[in-house]
Protein backbone atom coordinates (compact mmCIF):
# COMPACT_ATOMS: atom_id res chain seq x y z
CA UNK A 1 0.00 0.00 0.00
CA UNK A 2 1.12 3.39 -1.10
CA UNK A 3 2.16 5.52 2.08
CA UNK A 4 1.27 9.35 1.63
CA UNK A 5 2.87 10.73 4.67
CA UNK A 6 5.70 8.27 4.91
CA UNK A 7 7.36 9.65 1.44
CA UNK A 8 6.94 13.11 1.04
CA UNK A 9 8.80 14.53 -1.71
CA UNK A 10 10.93 17.63 -1.42
CA UNK A 11 8.72 20.09 -3.30
CA UNK A 12 6.05 19.33 -0.87
CA UNK A 13 7.92 19.92 2.18
CA UNK A 14 7.71 23.59 0.71
CA UNK A 15 4.37 23.22 0.23
CA UNK A 16 3.89 22.38 4.24
CA UNK A 17 5.53 24.81 5.15
CA UNK A 18 4.19 27.59 3.29
CA UNK A 19 0.67 26.00 4.58
CA UNK A 20 1.44 25.88 8.45
CA UNK A 21 2.99 29.38 8.04
CA UNK A 22 -0.21 31.13 6.18
CA UNK A 23 -1.88 29.50 9.01
CA UNK A 24 0.38 30.07 11.75
CA UNK A 25 0.85 33.83 11.36
CA UNK A 26 -2.62 35.05 11.98
CA UNK A 27 -2.57 32.86 14.89
CA UNK A 28 0.33 33.74 16.50
CA UNK A 29 -0.80 37.47 15.94
CA UNK A 30 -4.16 36.55 17.72
CA UNK A 31 -2.29 34.57 20.47
CA UNK A 32 -0.22 37.53 21.39
CA UNK A 33 -3.27 40.05 21.66
CA UNK A 34 -4.66 37.36 23.90
CA UNK A 35 -1.47 37.18 26.24
CA UNK A 36 -1.34 41.06 26.43
CA UNK A 37 -4.68 41.10 27.47
CA UNK A 38 -4.98 37.84 29.56
CA UNK A 39 -1.72 39.52 31.62
CA UNK A 40 -4.10 42.56 32.65
CA UNK A 41 -5.45 40.01 35.42
CA UNK A 42 -2.74 40.21 37.17
CA UNK A 43 -1.18 43.75 36.56
CA UNK A 44 -5.54 45.47 36.26
CA UNK B 1 -19.07 16.56 -7.98
CA UNK B 2 -16.50 13.95 -6.85
CA UNK B 3 -14.22 14.17 -3.62
CA UNK B 4 -10.47 15.36 -4.80
CA UNK B 5 -7.89 12.11 -4.32
CA UNK B 6 -4.80 13.16 -3.11
CA UNK B 7 -2.00 12.23 -5.83
CA UNK B 8 0.93 9.83 -5.13
CA UNK B 9 3.04 11.38 -2.15
CA UNK B 10 0.58 13.96 -1.05
CA UNK B 11 1.65 14.12 2.77
CA UNK B 12 -1.32 14.31 5.60
CA UNK B 13 0.19 17.45 7.60
CA UNK B 14 -1.27 19.35 4.53
CA UNK B 15 -4.96 18.97 5.50
CA UNK B 16 -4.79 20.18 9.19
CA UNK B 17 -3.65 23.85 7.25
CA UNK B 18 -5.96 23.36 5.30
CA UNK B 19 -9.12 22.65 7.86
CA UNK B 20 -7.36 25.50 9.89
CA UNK B 21 -7.94 27.99 7.02
CA UNK B 22 -11.30 27.62 7.49
CA UNK B 23 -11.92 27.06 10.66
CA UNK B 24 -9.60 30.32 11.76
CA UNK B 25 -11.88 32.23 9.16
CA UNK B 26 -15.50 31.47 10.68
CA UNK B 27 -14.26 31.51 14.33
CA UNK B 28 -14.65 35.34 13.38
CA UNK B 29 -18.46 34.83 14.38
CA UNK B 30 -17.66 35.03 18.05
CA UNK B 31 -15.97 38.10 17.60
CA UNK B 32 -18.79 39.62 16.26
CA UNK B 33 -19.26 42.21 19.86
CA UNK B 34 -16.59 44.32 18.13
CA UNK B 35 -19.11 45.15 15.49
CA UNK B 36 -21.98 45.80 17.94
CA UNK B 37 -21.49 49.68 19.76
CA UNK B 38 -20.52 51.25 16.26
CA UNK B 39 -23.77 49.55 14.70
CA UNK B 40 -25.77 50.96 17.09
CA UNK B 41 -24.66 54.28 17.11
CA UNK B 42 -24.18 54.87 13.09
CA UNK B 43 -27.78 52.90 12.48
CA UNK B 44 -29.83 53.76 15.91
CA UNK B 45 -30.16 50.21 16.70
CA UNK B 46 -30.87 48.56 20.09
CA UNK B 47 -28.35 46.09 21.51
CA UNK B 48 -31.35 43.61 21.35
CA UNK B 49 -31.03 44.78 17.72
CA UNK B 50 -27.34 44.86 16.90
CA UNK B 51 -27.06 41.03 18.16
CA UNK B 52 -29.34 39.54 15.63
CA UNK B 53 -27.11 38.74 12.69
CA UNK B 54 -24.81 36.93 15.33
CA UNK B 55 -28.08 35.04 16.59
CA UNK B 56 -29.02 34.23 13.48
CA UNK B 57 -25.35 33.26 12.15
CA UNK B 58 -25.55 30.27 15.16
CA UNK B 59 -28.84 29.22 14.25
CA UNK B 60 -27.63 28.99 10.78
CA UNK B 61 -24.78 27.42 11.90
CA UNK B 62 -26.97 24.52 13.55
CA UNK B 63 -29.33 24.18 10.92
CA UNK B 64 -27.29 23.85 7.64
CA UNK B 65 -24.64 21.64 10.01
CA UNK B 66 -27.76 19.48 10.58
CA UNK B 67 -29.27 19.59 7.08
CA UNK B 68 -26.24 20.20 5.02
CA UNK B 69 -23.99 17.02 6.60
CA UNK B 70 -24.92 14.29 4.04
CA UNK B 71 -24.26 16.70 1.01
CA UNK B 72 -20.69 17.41 2.41
CA UNK B 73 -20.51 13.61 2.50
CA UNK B 74 -21.37 13.30 -1.05
CA UNK B 75 -19.51 15.84 -2.69
CA UNK B 76 -15.99 15.91 -0.57
CA UNK B 77 -14.49 18.95 1.70
CA UNK B 78 -13.39 20.80 -1.12
CA UNK B 79 -16.94 21.51 -2.30
CA UNK B 80 -18.12 22.26 1.23
CA UNK B 81 -14.99 24.38 1.71
CA UNK B 82 -16.18 26.00 -1.79
CA UNK B 83 -19.78 26.32 -0.08
CA UNK B 84 -18.04 27.70 3.13
CA UNK B 85 -16.13 30.15 1.32
CA UNK B 86 -18.77 31.79 -0.78
CA UNK B 87 -21.46 32.29 1.89
CA UNK B 88 -19.19 33.34 4.49
CA UNK B 89 -17.44 36.11 2.17
CA UNK B 90 -20.66 37.00 0.48
CA UNK B 91 -22.15 37.29 3.58
CA UNK B 92 -19.90 40.11 4.72
CA UNK B 93 -20.11 41.55 1.13
CA UNK B 94 -24.06 41.98 1.39
CA UNK B 95 -23.33 43.12 4.49
CA UNK B 96 -21.06 45.94 3.70
CA UNK B 97 -23.68 47.44 0.97
CA UNK B 98 -26.30 47.16 4.16
CA UNK B 99 -24.06 48.74 6.04
CA UNK B 100 -22.88 51.79 2.91
CA UNK B 101 -26.86 52.64 2.16
CA UNK B 102 -28.05 51.79 6.25
CA UNK B 103 -30.17 49.10 5.45
CA UNK B 104 -29.94 46.98 8.19
CA UNK B 105 -31.99 43.94 7.24
CA UNK B 106 -29.41 43.40 4.18
CA UNK B 107 -26.43 43.04 7.51
CA UNK B 108 -28.95 40.47 8.86
CA UNK B 109 -29.29 38.74 5.82
CA UNK B 110 -25.57 38.79 4.71
CA UNK B 111 -23.36 37.94 8.03
CA UNK B 112 -26.63 35.95 9.64
CA UNK B 113 -28.48 34.56 7.25
CA UNK B 114 -25.89 33.71 4.38
CA UNK B 115 -22.99 33.83 6.49
CA UNK B 116 -24.90 31.15 8.76
CA UNK B 117 -24.90 28.62 6.08
CA UNK B 118 -21.26 29.06 5.71
CA UNK B 119 -20.29 28.67 9.24
CA UNK B 120 -22.11 25.46 9.54
CA UNK B 121 -20.71 23.79 6.46
CA UNK B 122 -17.65 25.32 7.14
CA UNK B 123 -17.31 23.72 10.58
CA UNK B 124 -18.11 20.38 9.87
CA UNK B 125 -16.46 20.62 6.00
CA UNK B 126 -12.73 18.85 7.01
CA UNK B 127 -14.08 16.73 10.10
CA UNK B 128 -14.55 13.35 8.24
CA UNK B 129 -11.43 14.05 6.17
CA UNK B 130 -9.24 14.67 8.66
CA UNK B 131 -10.49 11.37 10.63
CA UNK B 132 -9.89 9.56 6.88
CA UNK B 133 -6.32 10.74 7.02
CA UNK B 134 -5.16 10.13 10.78
CA UNK B 135 -7.14 7.01 11.69
CA UNK B 136 -4.39 6.82 14.48
CA UNK B 137 -5.02 10.11 15.91
CA UNK B 138 -8.37 11.59 15.28
CA UNK B 139 -8.76 13.16 18.24
CA UNK B 140 -5.94 14.98 17.63
CA UNK B 141 -6.87 15.77 14.31
CA UNK B 142 -9.90 17.35 14.80
CA UNK B 143 -8.61 18.89 17.70
CA UNK B 144 -6.62 21.31 15.47
CA UNK B 145 -9.33 21.77 13.27
CA UNK B 146 -12.02 22.83 16.24
CA UNK B 147 -9.26 24.82 17.87
CA UNK B 148 -9.13 27.27 14.81
CA UNK B 149 -12.50 27.96 15.26
CA UNK B 150 -11.59 29.19 18.90
CA UNK B 151 -8.40 31.13 17.44
CA UNK B 152 -10.20 32.50 15.06
CA UNK B 153 -12.19 35.02 17.43
CA UNK B 154 -8.86 36.11 18.77
CA UNK B 155 -7.52 36.82 15.65
CA UNK B 156 -10.54 38.99 14.42
CA UNK B 157 -11.55 40.60 17.92
CA UNK B 158 -8.18 43.14 17.60
CA UNK B 159 -8.08 43.02 13.39
CA UNK B 160 -11.56 44.29 13.16
CA UNK B 161 -11.39 46.35 16.29
CA UNK B 162 -8.12 47.83 14.66
CA UNK B 163 -9.77 48.45 11.51
CA UNK B 164 -13.06 50.25 12.87
CA UNK B 165 -10.06 52.55 14.76
CA UNK B 166 -8.71 52.94 11.01
CA UNK B 167 -11.65 53.64 8.65
CA UNK B 168 -14.26 54.91 11.67
CA UNK B 169 -17.18 53.91 13.18
CA UNK B 170 -19.82 55.58 11.06
CA UNK B 171 -21.62 53.39 8.29
CA UNK B 172 -19.42 54.24 5.37
CA UNK B 173 -16.34 53.11 8.15
CA UNK B 174 -18.73 49.93 8.86
CA UNK B 175 -19.18 49.45 5.21
CA UNK B 176 -15.48 49.08 4.57
CA UNK B 177 -14.59 46.79 7.53
CA UNK B 178 -17.11 44.48 5.71
CA UNK B 179 -15.69 44.70 2.56
CA UNK B 180 -12.22 44.42 3.64
CA UNK B 181 -13.14 41.47 5.76
CA UNK B 182 -14.91 39.77 3.27
CA UNK B 183 -12.17 40.07 0.48
CA UNK B 184 -9.56 39.11 3.45
CA UNK B 185 -11.39 35.75 4.27
CA UNK B 186 -12.13 34.85 0.52
CA UNK B 187 -8.51 34.77 0.01
CA UNK B 188 -7.23 33.25 3.07
CA UNK B 189 -9.67 30.40 3.00
CA UNK B 190 -8.85 29.84 -0.61
CA UNK B 191 -5.99 27.69 0.76
CA UNK B 192 -8.20 25.06 2.24
CA UNK B 193 -10.36 25.19 -1.05
CA UNK B 194 -6.82 24.25 -2.92
CA UNK B 195 -5.17 21.85 -0.69
CA UNK B 196 -7.87 19.17 1.01
CA UNK B 197 -7.48 16.07 -0.42
CA UNK B 198 -9.22 13.12 0.73
CA UNK B 199 -6.75 9.56 0.94
CA UNK B 200 -6.27 7.77 -1.71
CA UNK B 201 -6.48 4.57 0.20
CA UNK B 202 -7.96 3.65 3.57
CA UNK B 203 -4.82 2.91 5.13
CA UNK B 204 -2.71 6.89 4.67
CA UNK B 205 -0.22 5.68 7.50
CA UNK B 206 1.54 2.87 5.92
CA UNK B 207 0.89 -0.49 8.63
CA UNK B 208 -1.63 1.86 10.65
CA UNK B 209 -4.98 1.67 11.43
CA UNK B 210 -7.26 1.51 8.40
CA UNK B 211 -9.76 3.82 8.57
CA UNK B 212 -12.71 1.70 7.57
CA UNK B 213 -12.01 -0.71 10.87
CA UNK B 214 -14.66 -1.17 12.49
CA UNK B 215 -18.42 -0.85 12.32
CA UNK B 216 -19.71 1.71 9.71
CA UNK B 217 -23.37 3.18 10.15
CA UNK B 218 -24.97 5.43 8.00
CA UNK B 219 -26.18 8.68 9.16
CA UNK B 220 -29.79 7.82 8.75
CA UNK B 221 -29.73 4.67 11.07
CA UNK B 222 -26.93 6.84 13.66
CA UNK B 223 -29.93 9.03 14.78
CA UNK B 224 -32.23 5.72 15.45
CA UNK B 225 -29.28 4.49 18.10
CA UNK B 226 -29.52 5.23 21.53
CA UNK B 227 -25.52 5.90 21.12
CA UNK B 228 -26.38 8.92 18.88
CA UNK B 229 -28.47 10.71 21.87
CA UNK B 230 -25.97 9.30 25.03
CA UNK B 231 -23.88 11.28 23.06
CA UNK B 232 -26.05 14.53 21.86
CA UNK B 233 -26.75 14.68 25.95
CA UNK B 234 -23.10 14.39 26.48
CA UNK B 235 -22.41 17.49 24.46
CA UNK B 236 -25.22 19.38 25.06
CA UNK B 237 -24.90 19.19 29.29
CA UNK B 238 -20.90 19.68 28.82
CA UNK B 239 -21.48 22.60 26.63
CA UNK B 240 -24.09 24.45 28.49
CA UNK B 241 -21.52 24.03 31.90
CA UNK B 242 -18.99 25.78 30.13
CA UNK B 243 -21.24 28.33 28.69
CA UNK B 244 -22.73 29.25 32.47
CA UNK B 245 -19.31 30.46 33.20
CA UNK B 246 -18.37 31.47 30.15
CA UNK B 247 -21.04 34.06 28.81
CA UNK B 248 -20.93 36.10 32.57
CA UNK B 249 -17.41 35.33 33.33
CA UNK B 250 -16.65 38.99 33.24
CA UNK B 251 -19.49 40.22 35.64
CA UNK B 252 -19.02 36.46 37.87
CA UNK B 253 -15.34 37.23 38.85
CA UNK B 254 -16.62 40.87 39.87
CA UNK B 255 -19.75 39.93 41.83
CA UNK B 256 -17.99 37.01 43.31
CA UNK B 257 -14.77 39.12 45.06
CA UNK B 258 -17.23 42.39 45.46
CA UNK B 259 -17.00 42.08 49.04
CA UNK B 260 -13.44 41.23 49.70
CA UNK B 261 -10.94 43.67 50.54
CA UNK B 262 -9.42 42.55 47.12
CA UNK B 263 -12.34 43.23 44.46
CA UNK B 264 -11.80 42.62 40.74
CA UNK B 265 -10.92 45.86 38.43
CA UNK B 266 -12.65 46.04 34.87
CA UNK B 267 -9.64 45.51 33.35
CA UNK B 268 -8.57 42.34 35.33
CA UNK B 269 -12.13 41.16 34.54
CA UNK B 270 -12.01 41.21 30.91
CA UNK B 271 -8.10 39.88 31.41
CA UNK B 272 -9.85 36.92 33.15
CA UNK B 273 -11.94 36.33 30.08
CA UNK B 274 -8.97 36.17 27.70
CA UNK B 275 -7.44 33.78 30.23
CA UNK B 276 -10.47 31.76 29.69
CA UNK B 277 -10.83 31.96 25.99
CA UNK B 278 -7.00 30.62 26.10
CA UNK B 279 -8.02 27.69 28.40
CA UNK B 280 -10.96 27.17 25.73
CA UNK B 281 -8.53 27.30 22.41
CA UNK B 282 -5.83 24.53 24.98
CA UNK B 283 -8.05 22.43 26.12
CA UNK B 284 -9.79 21.56 22.24
CA UNK B 285 -6.10 20.72 21.42
CA UNK B 286 -4.66 19.17 24.71
CA UNK B 287 -7.86 17.47 25.83
CA UNK B 288 -8.88 16.15 22.21
CA UNK B 289 -5.13 14.42 21.54
CA UNK B 290 -5.30 13.07 25.01
CA UNK B 291 -8.45 11.09 24.27
CA UNK B 292 -6.49 9.14 21.23
CA UNK B 293 -4.67 7.88 24.35
CA UNK B 294 -6.88 7.16 27.22
CA UNK B 295 -9.96 6.33 25.09
CA UNK B 296 -12.88 8.37 24.49
CA UNK B 297 -15.11 7.28 27.19
CA UNK B 298 -12.55 8.17 29.79
CA UNK B 299 -12.21 11.45 28.68
CA UNK B 300 -15.59 12.54 28.82
CA UNK B 301 -15.67 10.92 32.60
CA UNK B 302 -12.88 13.55 33.19
CA UNK B 303 -14.85 16.26 31.61
CA UNK B 304 -17.94 15.47 33.27
CA UNK B 305 -16.48 13.85 36.55
CA UNK B 306 -13.76 16.22 37.20
CA UNK B 307 -15.88 19.19 35.60
CA UNK B 308 -18.52 18.84 38.35
CA UNK B 309 -16.16 18.90 41.06
CA UNK B 310 -14.50 22.10 39.56
CA UNK B 311 -18.06 23.86 39.86
CA UNK B 312 -18.24 22.35 43.51
CA UNK B 313 -15.12 23.87 44.61
CA UNK B 314 -15.96 27.47 43.34
CA UNK B 315 -19.67 26.41 44.82
CA UNK B 316 -17.88 25.74 48.39
CA UNK B 317 -15.11 27.62 48.72
CA UNK B 318 -17.11 30.69 47.57
CA UNK B 319 -15.18 33.93 47.82
CA UNK B 320 -12.56 32.84 50.14
CA UNK B 321 -10.04 32.20 47.28
CA UNK B 322 -9.86 33.98 44.16
CA UNK B 323 -6.93 31.62 42.70
CA UNK B 324 -9.02 28.87 43.78
CA UNK B 325 -11.42 30.35 41.67
CA UNK B 326 -9.56 31.04 38.66
CA UNK B 327 -8.15 27.70 38.47
CA UNK B 328 -11.47 26.17 38.49
CA UNK B 329 -12.50 28.12 35.99
CA UNK B 330 -9.76 27.44 33.87
CA UNK B 331 -10.06 23.28 34.12
CA UNK B 332 -13.85 24.25 33.40
CA UNK B 333 -13.62 26.07 30.11
CA UNK B 334 -10.66 23.74 28.91
CA UNK B 335 -13.13 20.73 29.47
CA UNK B 336 -15.70 22.98 27.45
CA UNK B 337 -13.44 22.94 24.30
CA UNK B 338 -12.27 19.41 24.72
CA UNK B 339 -15.62 18.25 24.46
CA UNK B 340 -16.05 20.32 21.50
CA UNK B 341 -13.17 19.03 19.68
CA UNK B 342 -13.36 15.23 21.14
CA UNK B 343 -16.74 14.43 19.66
CA UNK B 344 -16.19 13.87 16.06
CA UNK B 345 -13.47 11.23 17.25
CA UNK B 346 -15.85 9.70 19.31
CA UNK B 347 -18.49 9.67 16.62
CA UNK B 348 -15.73 7.73 14.79
CA UNK B 349 -15.41 5.26 17.13
CA UNK B 350 -18.71 4.09 17.31
CA UNK B 351 -20.57 4.93 13.87
CA UNK B 352 -17.20 4.68 11.80
CA UNK B 353 -15.82 6.76 8.89
CA UNK B 354 -18.51 6.23 6.63
CA UNK B 355 -20.96 9.08 7.27
CA UNK B 356 -19.39 10.54 10.50
CA UNK B 357 -19.55 14.13 9.30
CA UNK B 358 -23.14 14.19 8.62
CA UNK B 359 -23.19 12.64 12.22
CA UNK B 360 -21.25 15.05 13.31
CA UNK B 361 -23.47 17.71 12.04
CA UNK B 362 -26.87 16.34 13.28
CA UNK B 363 -25.39 16.47 16.91
CA UNK B 364 -24.27 20.05 16.66
CA UNK B 365 -27.74 20.76 17.78
CA UNK B 366 -27.12 19.66 20.90
CA UNK B 367 -24.65 22.97 20.91
CA UNK B 368 -27.48 25.09 19.81
CA UNK B 369 -29.73 24.00 22.47
CA UNK B 370 -26.99 24.69 25.01
CA UNK B 371 -25.83 27.99 23.67
CA UNK B 372 -29.57 28.77 24.83
CA UNK B 373 -30.17 26.61 27.78
CA UNK B 374 -26.50 27.84 29.19
CA UNK B 375 -27.06 32.02 29.69
CA UNK B 376 -30.74 31.02 30.23
CA UNK B 377 -29.89 29.11 33.70
CA UNK B 378 -27.35 31.42 34.84
CA UNK B 379 -28.85 34.59 33.88
CA UNK B 380 -32.09 33.87 35.00
CA UNK B 381 -30.66 32.67 38.52
CA UNK B 382 -28.73 35.51 38.52
CA UNK B 383 -31.69 37.80 38.28
CA UNK B 384 -33.86 36.02 40.94
CA UNK B 385 -30.88 36.24 43.39
CA UNK B 386 -30.35 39.72 43.42
CA UNK B 387 -34.16 40.59 43.25
CA UNK B 388 -34.39 38.74 46.70
CA UNK B 389 -31.27 40.97 47.64
CA UNK B 390 -28.41 38.43 47.66
CA UNK B 391 -25.08 39.35 46.55
CA UNK B 392 -21.51 38.49 45.84
CA UNK B 393 -21.07 34.81 45.32
CA UNK B 394 -24.43 34.00 46.64
CA UNK B 395 -25.47 35.37 43.56
CA UNK B 396 -24.78 32.13 41.76
CA UNK B 397 -24.37 29.26 44.28
CA UNK B 398 -27.56 27.97 42.89
CA UNK B 399 -26.58 28.33 39.32
CA UNK B 400 -23.55 26.38 40.29
CA UNK B 401 -25.21 23.58 41.68
CA UNK B 402 -27.57 23.15 38.51
CA UNK B 403 -24.40 22.54 36.70
CA UNK B 404 -23.40 19.88 38.89
CA UNK B 405 -26.50 18.05 38.17
CA UNK B 406 -26.38 19.05 34.71
CA UNK B 407 -23.02 17.50 34.29
CA UNK B 408 -23.74 14.48 36.41
CA UNK B 409 -26.17 13.49 33.88
CA UNK B 410 -23.91 13.99 31.10
CA UNK B 411 -21.92 11.68 33.28
CA UNK B 412 -24.54 9.56 33.37
CA UNK B 413 -25.18 9.35 29.55
CA UNK B 414 -21.62 8.72 29.07
CA UNK B 415 -21.52 5.66 31.16
CA UNK B 416 -24.63 4.51 28.94
CA UNK B 417 -23.31 4.58 26.04
CA UNK B 418 -22.36 0.97 24.25
CA UNK B 419 -21.17 -0.36 20.95
CA UNK B 420 -23.84 -0.09 18.42
CA UNK B 421 -25.99 -2.80 17.39
CA UNK B 422 -24.89 -4.47 14.62
CA UNK B 423 -28.05 -4.55 13.00
CA UNK B 424 -27.86 -0.56 12.63
CA UNK B 425 -24.12 -1.29 10.64
CA UNK B 426 -23.99 -0.93 6.66
CA UNK B 427 -24.54 -3.90 4.82
CA UNK B 428 -21.76 -6.00 3.47
CA UNK B 429 -22.72 -5.03 0.03
CA UNK B 430 -23.09 -1.61 0.71
CA UNK B 431 -19.70 -1.31 2.39
CA UNK B 432 -17.96 -3.54 -0.86
CA UNK B 433 -18.95 -0.94 -3.23
CA UNK B 434 -17.64 1.94 -1.28
CA UNK B 435 -14.31 0.25 -1.56
CA UNK B 436 -14.81 -0.57 -5.36
CA UNK B 437 -15.63 3.12 -5.74
CA UNK B 438 -12.62 3.69 -3.71
CA UNK B 439 -10.40 1.20 -5.73
CA UNK B 440 -11.86 3.09 -8.95
CA UNK B 441 -10.82 6.75 -7.67
CA UNK B 442 -7.31 5.91 -7.13
CA UNK B 443 -6.52 4.27 -10.83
Amino acid sequence: MSSDSNSTPPGRRGLIAFAWVWVGVPLAYGLYELVRKATQLFTG
Amino acid sequence: MSPPVAPPGWSRWLVPPAALSVHLSIGQAYAWSVFKPPLESALGLSGTQSALPFQLGIVMLGLSAAFGGTLVERNGPRWAMTVALVCFSSGFLLSALGAATEQYWLIVLGCGFVGGIGLGIGYISPVSTLIKWFPDRPGMATGIAIMGFGGGALIASPWSAQMLESFGSDSSGIALAFLVHGLSYAVFMLLGVLLVRVPRTERPVGDGPSAVDGPQVSARNAVRTPQFWCLWIVLCMNVTAGIGILEKAAPMITDFFANTSTPVSVSAAAGFVALLSAANMAGRIGWSSTSDLIGRKNIYRVYLGVGALMYALIALAGDSSKPLFILCALVILSFYGGGFATIPAYLKDLFGTYQVGAIHGRLLTAWSTAGVLGPLIVNWIADRQEAAGKDGSSLYTMSLFIMIGLLAVGFVANELVRPVDPRHHIPAPAQKEKEAADVQRQQ
